[in-house]
């Protein structure tokens, strides 16, 4: 028999920054609250003090920021035909653990999607004719549209603190921003960050080309920073140390800088952590959820907490499984396409072009996650699918994300990988290359998806999940187009010398080496209950007191880095509950 | 011979008498300063903000204890003095005490039974205050705030302390003003600031000097040395008037801002300062921190400006510039030349990331290292506690944050430290006397407190 805790009205499933906003949110509300968080909790004192959170063995090679696979971890199979094995050791993806969740480690990275990714599939049919989806391809377009969105990308954008240039403000076109992005009622919160060398070198080349060449819209101060919760955050010293490791130094976009100590002096609000919830309790009817079992890591016991709403809001894949072991949705079945829930998952496609220059310095040392010149010539609205044969974007972009030595020591092909050579190369190169980069869509397909594996199980019992994913003609087809327009850089630049990391056609996925941890989809957005997981409002299909937040929502992925979208996705859900559904609780659609 | 003998004799008598009467003859009671009616109410609230209003926490509120159930030691020169139970509680609080009995305590530091409280509670500045207060104050310790059955330690402080007639005489030199409260008149936000400042708030306490017997020097506005900076339990607080004055050079926003905040676009609240700001300030209207920093900008006789609100929600604020006097520092930590001084090559390993080489930090969040007075005061001991083992300034309504600085103790020597320390005591045009790995080592052996 579980201990049950007095219930609440609000349970939230994870405490990072969808969680962070839903409570500070619905705190606002009066609600009585508990968040549950698997991990420990964090701050920037003393879990992330210098210098020794940015120890880079520690934290950036052995992962200990990130949820254990002991703890968690899914199985993978490229093809319905393989058998899916467990993710051992941490590669492809990162997800976090603990309070903050991967908003403490990411890069900061924000964007908003192009409206033409809102509503992709119309946009094909009305440019090209359906006739050139492929028929396994199964994207659709998101039940809400950017229009709709605007006002909560805003609210993120000030909440996070945002460094960069709007490029087009209310339908005016801004030099210096950039010009294919969908308009924004306000600039960025802050200024844009000063250019390292590599960052303005591809900028000059871009602009030279007759590209747009602009700033990456950081989630990194630029400037000291108070938000509209009285939050803070100080300026970045670009000591090059954000993916992987909380900041030391208040300067990154985190739910500990943008809303924790905001939201821990609402009394009507309580976390708990080492707190791992493992499952969403129904009601006798199933029509809504009555709760959450969780573990109790102290007390090495089940704990059943009541509440009136739930909201699960941990990582893409530990939403999709927490619904997959709750019987929440028909799950996703590859074989048939019938069901919904591990329905579209879906990644990020990315690559590299290293250009070494001898007599050049470039101080790799000097830079920030979100440290970047990019173009968007070649995203998602200026491409013609038609033309190009395939249907997706990329934008490239250079500049020093990190540095950081053991994982940052790039060397032009041909240079031995190990050895006294590998240290002549590096005496030789370190310090004098650049890397343009692609960071492109992926759609969403028939096979690709997230089920309950057959085998395995995780330590408390539960069936793990298994990932079926590969890389598609789609993409592999966009990246050898992108990789083509990297090289008019490379004979415009002229390196002494180049190594080529991207995917070539016919490559399959491998999930060693990292890649991004923007995992999609899963407990998609629909615009029927037989298509999807949640409506527009993040709000279960036929469970209307439970809300998914999160990139489980993608319908498929974008060509950017999600957290933007999650984000408003986030507020855009928050608002729903505030102002439709407190008042009469029920299906908002 | 024989009258000169009588002479003496009849001193000796005069004497005896006067101890006598000195000891025995019950002090006289200051009278109110306004009769109010007899079915006079404090409006709702008015006590409790009172109590706000006068810190009453910071002593008689003990770490984890029941609210103002006493309990807490207040460490002087003389020994520990314990603060008391001033709940209802009949036995162990004040719940005997009439009104005439708690005016006298907050007015002539006198309790019931006549004895002398020792001035750690600033009477020398409640009695400043209206009968209005006082009253809705009794009010809400009596009628409102639940009674607490907690006996408090006794004060036994060791010869002569310990001789509590000793305070009548110490109070014919401290209470040489008069009871209640005189206006300067300026304006009435002015004024309303005046009365917080010199009254409950008893800011005097703290940063004014004090005399030679140690009773303030400095507690009406009028008095030239009022508010020109003392020295708390080995902190400097810091002048709040005149040339020398940081905060004087803030703004009337940011003086409201740091009041409320314990933080604005130049420096932090630390210490006990720090402690006014988590346990009274943050919780005053916006209208009373506006009307004390309103006070403190005229208290020289400036025209002040009073803005509509302050630490209104800013966005963006960019790092300031290093001026003038900064900019030799500024030069030498950007060139970080390999033989520059140690204390400068640590200040660029360990705080430049924050505090910026021009030694401006950044708005709101990072305080000015330039001409603060915590780095370049007499008092040396809080800027080695801060950098051994860092601060904390506590999240308010309107800055939630918890601002947390790390501390260094395991990072740097007690050298390495009093090198740092130097050199911040002497860069940006800061010009403090030096301190000492010896002074460093004994503030690392006290700990964190």
């Amino acid at each position: 028999m579980a201990r049950q805790e007095a219930k609440k009205d609000v349970v939230i499933v994870g405490l990072g920054w969808t969680g962070s906003i839903m409570g500070i949110e619905l705190a606002q509300e009066g609600l009585e609250i508990v968040a549950l968080e698997r991990g420990r909790d964090q701050h920037t004192v003393p879990e992330f003090k210098y210098p020794n959170q940015i120890d880079e063995l520690k934290y950036g090679v052995r992962f200990k920021n990130m949820q254990h696979p002991a703890q968690q971890t899914v199985t993978v199979r490229r093809n319905l035909d393989e058998t899916a094995l467990p993710y051992r050791n941490m590669g492809s993806f990162l997800p976090a653990n603990g309070v903050g969740g991967a908003g403490t480690h990411w890069n900061g990275h924000t964007w908003r999607p192009q409206e033409v990714e809102f509503h992709l599939r119309s946009y094909i049919r009305d440019r090209w004719g359906e006739q050139i989806i492929p028929e396994d391809m199964t994207i659709a377009d998101y039940p809400v549209s950017y229009a709709e969105l605007e006002p909560f990308f805003t609210q993120f954008d000030k909440v996070a603190g945002i460094s960069g240039y709007a490029g087009n403000l209310n339908g005016q076109i801004r030099e210096g921003g950039n010009p294919f992005e969908a308009p924004r009622s306000e600039d960025y919160p802050m200024p844009p960050h000063p250019a390292t060398y590599d960052s303005a070198k591809f900028g000059e080349a871009a602009r030279a080309l007759g590209y747009h060449p602009f700033t990456m819209p950081a989630g990194i101060a630029s400037t000291a920073y108070t938000n509209p919760y009285g939050m803070q955050m100080g300026p970045c010293n670009f000591c090059g140390f954000c993916e992987r490791y909380g900041c030391y130094q208040y300067s990154k976009a985190s739910p500990q800088t943008a809303i924790l100590d905001a939201l821990k002096r609402y009394p009507n609000f309580s976390y708990r952590t080492h707190a791992e919830v493992l499952r969403v309790e129904k009601s006798a009817d199933g029509k809504t959820a009555t709760g959450v079992t969780y573990f109790d890591e102290a007390t090495q016991e089940e704990v059943f907490q009541p509440a009136d709403i739930v909201i699960m809001s941990s990582y893409q894949l530990n939403n999709v499984h927490l619904m997959l072991v709750s019987g929440i949705g028909q799950p996703y079945d590859p074989a048939t396409g019938e069901g919904v829930t591990g329905k579209n998952y879906a990644y990020q496609i990315t690559g590299g072009t290293t250009l070494f220059f001898k007599d050049e310095i470039f101080n790799p040392f000097v830079g920030h996650g979100a440290n970047a010149t990019v173009i968007d010539d070649f995203g998602m609205n200026q491409n013609d699918f038609g033309a190009l044969g395939f249907i997706g974007g990329s934008y490239l972009f250079s500049g020093t994300f990190n540095g950081q030595p053991i994982r940052s020591m790039p060397l032009p092909t041909g240079t031995a990988a190990w050895g006294a050579a590998w240290k002549e190369g590096i005496g030789e190169w370190y310090g004098h290359s650049m890397t343009i980069a692609t960071h492109g869509s992926v759609m969403s397909y028939r096979t690709h998806s997230l089920d309950l594996d057959p085998t395995y199980t995780d330590r408390h019992g539960r069936p793990l999940m298994r990932m079926t994913y590969d890389w598609n003609d789609n993409e592999l087809n966009m990246e050898a187009y992108l990789t083509g327009q990297i090289e008019k850089f490379v004979d415009f630049l002229k390196p002494d010398a180049v190594a080529r990391g991207h995917k070539l056609p016919g490559a399959h996925y491998d999930v060693r080496p990292y890649q991004s941890t923007h995992n999609t989809g899963g407990h998609i957005m629909s615009e029927t209950p037989d298509t999807g997981v949640v409506n527009k409002f993040s709000q279960v299909w036929g469970m209307h007191n439970v809300f998914a937040c999160g990139a489980g929502n993608f319908v498929q992925n974008t060509q950017y880095n999600p957290t933007g979208l999650v984000g408003a996705l986030a507020y855009h859900t928050a608002h729903a509950i505030r102002t439709q559904y407190l008042s009469n609780p029920r299906p908002l659609v | 011979m024989v009258t000169f003998l009588r002479i003496l004799g009849g001193l000796v008598i005069l004497g005896v008498l006067a101890l006598l009467a000195f000891l025995f003859v019950p002090v006289q009671r200051t009278a109110p300063t306004a009769q109010l009616p007899a079915d006079w109410t404090p409006a709702p609230g008015q006590g409790e903000y009172v109590a706000i209003a006068s810190d009453c926490v910071a002593c008689h509120t003990a770490p984890d204890g029941q609210p103002f159930a006493g309990g807490r030691a207040i460490v002087s020169p003389m020994g520990t003095i314990w603060s008391t139970n001033i709940t209802a509680d009949k036995e162990t609080g004040i719940g005997n005490w009439t009104l005439d009995d708690f005016r006298a305590a907050m007015v002539d530091g006198v309790t019931p039974d006549g004895t002398h409280l020792y001035p750690a509670m600033p009477y020398e500045n409640y009695r400043l205050m209206t009968e209005e207060d006082i009253r809705a104050l009794y009010d809400y310790l009596m009628h409102e705030l639940p009674a607490v059955h907690a006996a408090a330690p006794k004060t036994e402080l060791t010869f002569p302390f310990n001789l509590r007639f000793g305070i009548r005489a110490w109070n014919w030199l401290a209470l040489s003003h008069g009871a209640g409260f005189k206006p300067e008149g300026r304006s009435e936000l002015e004024d309303r600031g005046q009365y917080l400042v010199e009254g409950p708030a008893h800011c005097a306490a703290c940063h004014s000097p004090r005399t030679r017997f140690m009773s303030q020097d400095g507690i009406l506005a009028t008095d030239r040395s009022f508010l020109t900076g003392g020295v708390i339990d080995g902190w400097n607080a810091p002048a709040l008037r005149g040339p020398e004055s940081a905060p004087q050079k803030w703004t009337l926003d940011e003086l409201a801002t740091y009041l409320a905040t314990g933080r604005n676009a130049h420096s932090t609240a630390n210490g006990e300062m720090g402690l006014v700001v988590e346990h009274s300030l943050q919780y005053l209207t916006d209208r009373d921190n506006l009307a004390i920093a309103a006070f403190l900008k005229g208290i020289d006789g400036a025209a002040v400006e009073v803005p509509e609100t302050f630490a209104a929600i800013t966005g963006a604020q960019p790092p300031a510039e290093a001026d003038a006097a900064g900019a030799e520092t500024e030069r030498l930590l950007t060139e970080a030349s390999p033989d520059m001084p140690l204390g400068a090559r640590l200040y660029l390993d360990n705080c430049s990331a924050c505090h910026f080489v021009t030694g401006k930090g950044a708005p709101g969040i990072f305080p000015e290292l330039q001409a603060n007075e915590l780095v370049t005061g007499s008092e040396t001991k809080p800027l080695i506690s801060i950098i051994l083992n860092g601060a904390e300034v506590q999240g308010t309504q309107k800055r939630p944050m918890n601002l947390v600085m790390q501390g260094y103790a395991d990072r740097l020597t007690d050298g390495d430290v009093a090198e740092l320390a130097n050199f911040l005591r002497t860069a940006w045009g800061n010009d403090a006397a030096p301190v000492t790995s010896a002074d460093v080592a004994k503030v690392r052996a006290e700990g964190v407190h």
